[in-house]
């Protein structure tokens, strides 16, 4: 497990950078930048990242509170969905040629 | 856990599993797929990625300076807000791609003190020196445009970090060749002192940009490992061919002359056919004799020294805050 402050010498705390780029869109990770706090954070975001009108609202996330699946895991983590297909409207053949199904 | 700190087991694998992580990194960059930083990756990999982006990002950083110097003495209100918003610019380059460096594992601190001791190198094309305003031109037209040509590629590269940073980067520098141009196309078509002030500067900038490639194919150990690992997809001599090729005719746009008397096109080899480099000058001028690096260098380190105070205070209030909250908690 590392946090930001594990890699040696990083004077500052990590975050990771969300816009969101219109109304009615979800927010995006952008990137990451390294600030002394949250303010900075999100006023170097802006400056970073929304320089040519990128977004409309700009979440910061110190990336030590966010939680990850571990990579290695990949199979297992992720696996349990192999094989249910039924999920899936192309999974039901019978009804493809009905209209407005 | 972090979404874009390296982990410290993918650093440091036990050494039986080595191979089969080594098999994983191979089949992901045969697959063109990417690698994300808590990938594990060989350790020549993470070392050529932090050299190549940590240099890239100093380039960008370095660059500020010969344009910054012209920002107070651009002829208008309007070319100075533009040469400002060029800098900006790349200043956000540089700090894309220190962030995209740091997620491999080295600090900001250390790629900073590496260029402030002139232990790292930067692109020798910010150590020529800027006396006139068609330089701004030629800069934003050559260098930029050069530097687009090396890095639309390098969109595609195989670490994700870099490629997401690279692409940021071209969509913001298409704006930096335009009005590269434009500034030259108003020179050259003002008085014919002003012709001349652009043919000259376009003199002096053209050899300078084709080195911006790096050397011959032949001569350029490295690139195959880089090539081979998706890092680098096309070699030195075939951007350079393909630069030349969108340079000829938008010379002809500027009504100046690209300095090479021997440039044409060879129908038989589909290749331009061009006068040979003086790469001599070249390795001077990465060697850091080049005429403006000492002064490039001191530059950098007086504003990173000035700059101490405000790092610390930055640090000092954040802590204080820290603490009011801890209190009040
Ligand atoms: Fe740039
Ligand atoms: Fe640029």
């Amino acid at each position: 497990m590392s946090t930001p402050g594990d890699v040696a010498g990083e004077g500052w705390p990590l975050y990771e950078v969300f816009v969101r780029a219109n109304r009615g869109l979800s927010h995006v990770h952008v990137g990451s930048l390294h600030a002394p706090d949250d303010d900075m954070a999100l006023r170097n975001a802006r400056d970073l990242y929304t320089r040519r009108n990128e977004g409309v609202s700009v979440w910061v996330v110190r990336s030590s509170a966010i939680t990850t699946s571990d990579p290695d895991m990949k199979g297992a983590f992720f696996e349990s969905p192999a094989g249910k297909n039924y999920r899936h409207a192309k999974y039901y053949e019978k009804s493809a040629e009905v209209p407005h199904l | 856990m972090t979404l874009t700190a390296p982990d410290a087991s993918a650093l440091h694998p036990d050494g039986d599993d080595v191979a089969e992580l080594q098999a994983r990194f191979d089949a992901i960059i045969e697959a063109d797929q990417r690698i994300e930083p808590r990938d594990w990756m060989p350790e020549a990999y993470r070392k050529t990625l932090i050299r190549q982006i940590s240099q890239h990002a100093h380039s960008e950083i370095i660059g500020m300076q010969p344009e910054g110097n012209w920002i107070s003495r651009a002829p208008s209100l309007k070319r100075k807000a533009i040469l400002m918003a060029k800098v900006q610019d790349e200043a956000g380059h540089g700090l894309y791609l220190y962030s995209a460096a740091q997620t491999l594992g080295i600090s900001r601190d250390e790629m900073t003190e590496q260029l402030i001791t002139s232990r790292a190198r930067y692109s020798s094309i910010f150590n020529y020196p800027t006396p006139t305003w068609a330089d701004m031109g030629a800069i934003g037209w050559l260098v930029d445009g050069a530097a687009i040509c090396n890095q639309v590629p390098l969109c595609r590269a195989s670490y994700g970090p870099y490629g997401r940073a690279m692409v940021r980067i071209c969509k913001e520098e298409s704006f930096h060749q335009r009005q590269g141009f434009e500034i030259l196309l108003e020179l050259s078509q003002g008085t014919p002192e002003q012709h001349e002030m652009a043919q000259d500067a376009v003199n002096r900038w053209y050899w300078p940009s084709l080195m911006m490639f790096g050397p011959p194919d032949d001569e350029s150990p490295n690139s195959a490992q880089s090539m081979a690992w998706k890092i680098k997809r096309f070699s030195n001599d075939e951007l350079r061919q393909r630069f030349v090729g969108m340079l000829v005719p938008q010379a002809e746009v500027l009504g100046l002359t690209l300095p090479d008397p021997n440039l044409r096109w060879n129908e038989e080899t589909g290749q331009w056919d061009m006068s040979e480099i003086d790469w001599t000058e070249f390795h001077e001028v990465l060697a850091g004799r080049g005429p403006a690096n000492a002064q490039r260098i001191q530059h950098r380190r007086d504003a990173h020294e000035q700059g101490a105070w405000v790092r610390e205070a930055a640090a000092a209030y954040a802590e204080k805050q820290a603490a009011r909250e801890r209190q009040a908690a």
